[in-house]
């Protein structure tokens, strides 16, 4: 579903992202992991159109889609969550999604119509879905950091995506409220048929959710597949065994 | 009472208390003098211009800070066809606020590829151009005299009448921006606002809503325009100067940029500031400054904004003594 051929992306000298491949077949649920700095956040930039690359090619269903801006990738299926919170914060909770199913249904240029009456069951379906039903009505900047990586993810379903990229989903979180998160990702991810890439910390998390695994060290690709695969690279073990 | 357009986006009490004013306000001039039935059709002129910017300004997070030419474009256009063409006075007046939103295109087209700052400094400069146009070009727009003496038709000449038709366009350009507010565009450019980055990855683009931002803006501007046209009968380059594009951003901020009412009450504070004051000291400028530096201190949200807030608190107080 979509691939990523040797990337390329440098900030002046420095190459975040060094040559970085990645498969991605319908239905998987894919982690990439690396150390800090690895460039995992710049490969997911480079797939969502945030940033440009280099050099090297990303496919989506066939079809070249490297280079384009993030709205036009948006709207070909892809969604994503961002690593720092990133939401609207003087908006309702209710609001921050409804924005985005607006913009999936081509409203968002609708200038006639009341939009508190509009595309309510649809927002309301993806609010009960993760759990902030009940809060719908409050201001989203002044929820615990939890509640808003939650949202997060809300506001990603709202564009309807086939693909759901989630950068670090349960970053800052408490084992309780990770474990929780993580389930509420993988029951979404069934529900809905998504396919899901996401990177995390938590290495225990990933060997357990992931179907496969690629890991990034210095901007490079060193090992894509299952999580024994994975387990048995010399070099990944040296990157973390050796590295942590 | 309420119209199924306005179903839940406007409380009861605030819709009777609405009405209320509204009448008041239709039989003000046979209860007050001249004076003031100006002041009020001056106040509402401004009024509806600091709303126009407060709509990119507050709720769109631009840096419009010469929103003032869009509003002198509209007075000029409508100053100009009135004097110089032969058409329909009522086509005349039609056509001001499109040339606005035209200027507000061009303008805004080169702008929106920068952000923040240097948004703000280019459309100073392409405002300023503009500016220098009219202040130069005595054979077209009279130069630094401007025009004087613009005939108008008699429905809408004196101070009553003039006032009359102010309150009726004035009225109906606040609910269109309530409406679009509240639509599907208005949230959208209030979530660009607060976030751009994160509206983009939701599929919004960004740039070419913003624009759209500025060109509704600036018709409205062009509308006020008209409007201080028909109320002054005369146009002059100092409409299209920043210092009137700072004075509104002042309002905004002085009423409370982040709520709807807000650069309403600023412009009605500033304008009755300086009538006021100014009977009594040609020094009001420094009254006002103080005046404007303690509110900045003391209520940081803007008038308006500071009794919005109290009022929710009070609303909480009250269901939460209820429960």
């Amino acid at each position: 579903m979509l691939r990523v051929e040797n990337l390329i992306n440098s900030f002046g000298d420095f190459k975040a992202v060094n040559g970085a491949n990645l498969t991605v077949k319908e239905g998987e649920i894919v982690a990439v992991i690396g150390p800090n700095g690895a460039g995992k956040t710049t490969l997911f930039n480079l797939i969502t159109g945030h940033l440009r690359p280099d050099s090297g090619r990303i496919s989506f269903k066939g079809e070249d889609i490297s280079g384009l801006p993030p709205y036009t990738i948006c709207k070909k299926g892809i969604a994503r969550s961002f690593q720092l919170l990133n939401i609207f914060p003087r908006l309702t909770v209710f609001e921050n999604v409804q924005v985005a199913v607006l913009s999936q249904h081509n409203r968002s240029l609708n200038l006639f119509r009341p939009a508190r009456n509009m595309l309510i069951e649809e927002t309301n379906r993806i609010l009960e879905s993760v759990g902030l039903l009940d809060k719908s009505h409050e201001i989203a900047g002044s929820f615990s950091h939890g509640d808003q990586k939650i949202l997060e993810i809300a506001i990603a379903l709202g564009n309807e995506p086939e693909f759901l990229i989630l950068d670090e989903p349960t970053a800052g979180m408490s084992p309780e409220e990770t474990t929780a998160t993580m389930g509420l990702v993988k029951r979404l991810t069934v529900e809905q048929g998504l396919t899901l890439l996401f990177c995390e910390h938590d290495i225990d998390i990933v060997f357990s959710t992931a179907d496969r695994i690629m890991v990034m060290q210095q901007g490079k690709t060193i090992s894509e597949g299952t999580p024994d695969e994975v387990r048995q690279n010399e070099q990944v073990q040296q990157a973390y065994i050796g590295g942590d | 009472m309420e119209t199924l357009m306005f179903k839940g986006m406007i409380h009861k009490k605030t819709a009777l208390a609405l009405v209320a004013i509204l009448l008041v306000m239709l039989i003000l001039p046979h209860m007050i003098p001249r004076f003031y039935v100006y002041l009020i059709a001056s106040i509402l002129v401004m009024a509806l211009l600091a709303m126009s910017l407060n709509l990119v300004v507050g709720f769109g997070g631009l840096f419009q800070f010469h929103h003032g030419v869009f509003f002198g474009v509209g007075a000029y256009a409508v100053a100009l066809l009135l004097t110089k063409t032969t058409l329909p006075k009522w086509i005349c007046f039609i056509s001001a606020p499109f040339v606005a939103a035209l200027a507000g295109l061009i303008i805004g087209l080169i702008c929106i590829r920068l952000s923040k700052l240097y948004f703000a400094m280019i459309q100073i400069s392409l405002g300023s151009l503009v500016w220098a146009l009219a202040f130069r070009w005595y054979g077209f727009t009279g130069g630094d005299d401007g025009i004087h003496g613009i005939p108008m038709p008699a429905a809408v000449s004196g101070v009553s009448n003039s006032y009359y038709f102010i309150l009726i366009i004035f009225v109906l350009c606040i609910i269109a921006l309530f409406f679009i507010l509240k639509s599907p565009f208005g949230s959208t450019l209030q979530a660009a606002r607060d976030n751009a980055q994160r509206c983009e990855a939701i599929g919004v683009f960004v740039k070419r809503h913003q624009l759209f931002g500025i060109i509704i803006a600036s018709f409205f501007a062009g509308v006020a325009g008209v409007l201080f046209v028909v109320l002054e009968g005369s146009v002059f380059p100092d409409l299209l100067f920043w210092v009137l594009s700072l004075e509104i951003l002042i309002m905004c901020l002085l009423g409370g940029w982040f709520t709807f009412a807000g650069p309403m009450i600023g412009a009605a504070l500033m304008l009755s500031l300086r009538t006021f004051i100014g009977i009594h000291t040609e020094y009001w400028t420094l009254i006002l400054g103080i005046i404007l530096a303690l509110l900045i201190f003391f209520l940081p949200q803007g008038v308006w904004g500071y009794f919005q807030e109290k009022w929710k608190l009070r609303k909480e107080a009250v269901a939460e003594r209820e429960r």
